[in-house]
């Protein structure tokens, strides 16, 4: 089973591109399957069950959703085998625009919207960074400029990934995507492979459900922002 | 250059030499935060100074921000020199939806307007589409794609991400909160132009031709008319864009002169595709290639007679325009507002 991370701001467009990148793969109806890691809400498994695609969902309520994925998504792996899957997607939000949630061996796609704001490549961090694939959605209503520099502010980023403008209302571009899960690895299990960056550092007070301010109630992991102290 | 030349310059000489060197190497110390660094170091000097933990939150050690850096400055030359020529591309038929072999052998160069029309529906984005990926009978339409009247090797094919074809839509908007010149200088950066003054103000000036009303650099391009943001648009596509192929879908109702802005794509050695069903453009083009049922049904060579009759279409056309302005001027519309045309 091949298996293909997908994570992304929320709204960026993941579930349209991976809509239209499993039609354009062509693979017989229910070989290919999403399990998709939200923190509180989603919609998505309508659209998934709409197109008769075998996914799952998992909410991280107050467990932080990355390390929510990464205890989680070894038993994806597990499920899509038992479903006789040939590609399983795992799609997950970026929520702090830190983390990336992608494993060593393991395509990584990154999806980022083209009306985001010029500087977000530079903003997101290692979820673009450590990224295979950039894929680009919403650049169909921005001019070309915008797309070059947008695209030139990806790479310098993260100068060695695959950047893809995929547009995911018409799928234009999702068949170049779907060559490059093609040609990813088959694997049997996730066991003992390696994140390609840590978590997010735990644990402060906060964590373990603190609710009042003031430093007598901080512990932990704890990190103290220096003001400049000069008086007016 | 090869990445381990990099890691050896940026490990001996000075970051402040590195900066002159590599101009876009400012935007990756950026990008980490390390910014007013003392320019008579170098950088592994520099990262002795750097706290471990703010290098960690970036995914990165000291050892690994060199490796890294080399990287980028290995990756951005490489861009640098590799500037495609494509001297022509060929589309070789494939099927329609009911299967219908097309009979197609299609070469177009750098120069040359083709105009693509059919139905809505018909398969117009199909066909860019083959273009854009470069298609080697593996779309559904399967459709091969020669560049230089070869096959593409597999590497340029995935390589290319999109940098082959330029593409231009009546629902394209400007969303940067940029001015004129801020936009320009900006694309100017990310093509790497050495004198980029140069080109923002050739960019601008032609940009002005097109437009009906003027703009100036100062002027945010969020607030330019629809007219101004086409024109922008297009200057920037022929003179900035690094993309060889142009695709344009539907340039009427811009406001704009179409004419001058189809030659300025043609004199800058684009290849043109041009989706549209006004007359003046279709056949201002060389050829057009008729679209039916997701296959080309035809390509049509614009005749001579076709040609002739533009001036009567360019008639047409003006005394349009000048009813529009009357309008505009809130004038009354007469009869001598329509001039006469011969009765057949």
């Amino acid at each position: 089973m091949k298996l293909i991370t997908v994570a992304g701001p929320p709204s960026s467009g993941k579930t349209s591109v991976i809509l239209k990148t499993i039609a354009a793969l062509g693979l017989p109806p229910g070989s290919v399957g999403v399990v998709k890691f939200d923190s509180l809400t989603s919609f998505d498994h309508q659209r998934y069950d709409e197109q008769k695609i075998p996914n799952q969902t998992a909410f991280a309520g107050k467990i932080c959703p990355d390390h929510h994925f990464v205890s989680n998504v070894e038993g994806a792996v597990e499920w899509g085998m038992k479903k006789g899957l040939s590609v399983l997607v795992t799609e997950s939000a970026g929520l702090c625009n830190r983390c990336s949630p992608y494993v060593n061996g393991i395509l990584s796609v990154c999806v980022i919207d083209n009306l985001s704001g010029i500087n977000t490549p530079r903003k997101i961090g290692p979820m673009l960074k450590y990224a295979d694939i950039v894929v680009v959605t919403k650049g169909d209503v921005v001019s070309q400029a915008e797309r070059e520099v947008f695209a030139f502010n990806i790479r310098e980023v993260n100068a060695s990934a695959t950047v893809l403008f995929v547009n995911g209302i018409t799928g234009q571009g999702a068949f170049m995507l779907a060559r490059h899960w093609q040609d990813t690895l088959d694997i049997r299990t996730l066991r003992d492979r390696k994140l390609r960056f840590t978590m997010p550092a735990a644990i402060c007070s906060y964590c373990t459900g603190e609710t009042l301010i003031g430093e007598m109630y901080q512990m932990g992991m704890v990190k103290r922002m220096e003001f400049d102290d000069e008086s007016p | 250059m090869k990445a381990p030349d990099y890691v050896a310059e940026v490990s001996s000489v000075p970051i402040g030499d590195i900066l002159r060197r590599y101009p876009l190497a400012v935007d990756y110390l950026a990008n980490i935060r390390l910014v007013g660094v003392d320019e008579t170091k170098t950088l592994p000097e520099i990262l002795e100074d750097v706290d471990e933990d703010m290098l960690e939150e970036f995914g990165l050690d000291r050892e690994e921000v060199i490796f890294h850096f080399s990287a980028f400055l290995e990756a951005f030359t490489r861009m640098e020199e590799s500037i495609e020529t494509i001297s022509s591309i060929t589309i070789l038929g494939g099927r329609d939806k009911t299967g219908r072999p097309e009979m197609l052998e299609l070469t177009v160069t750098p120069g040359e307007v083709v105009s693509i029309v059919g139905p809505t529906g018909s398969g117009k984005s199909r066909l860019l589409e083959d273009i854009e990926c470069l298609a080697q009978r593996d779309t559904p339409t399967a459709r091969q794609i020669l560049i230089n009247g070869s096959v593409p090797d597999l590497d340029k094919r995935f390589s290319t991400g999109g940098k082959l074809v330029a593409q231009l839509s009546q629902n394209m908007n400007f969303v940067m909160d940029l001015t004129v010149q801020e936009f320009l200088e900006m694309h100017a950066k990310s093509r790497m132009i050495p004198d980029s003054a140069a080109v923002v103000e050739k960019c601008f000036a032609v940009a002005n031709s097109l437009a009906g009303e003027k703009f100036t650099l100062d002027t945010k391009v969020t607030q330019l008319s629809g007219g101004q943001s086409r024109s922008l648009m297009i200057a920037d596509t022929a003179l900035l864009s690094s993309s060889p192929i142009i695709l344009i879908d539907e340039l009427e109702n811009a406001g704009i002169d179409r004419r001058e802005a189809i030659e300025i794509l043609v004199g800058n050695e684009k290849i043109v595709l041009m989706s549209t069903h006004d007359p003046l453009l279709a056949l201002r083009a060389d050829k057009r290639i008729v679209i039916k049922n997701g296959g080309v049904a035809k390509v049509i060579e614009t005749t001579a007679e076709e040609e002739q009759t533009l001036h009567k279409i360019e008639a047409i056309d003006s005394a349009l325009l000048n009813i529009r302005n009357q309008l505009r001027r809130g004038e009354i519309v007469t009869e001598e507002s329509i001039p006469e045309f011969q009765e057949r």
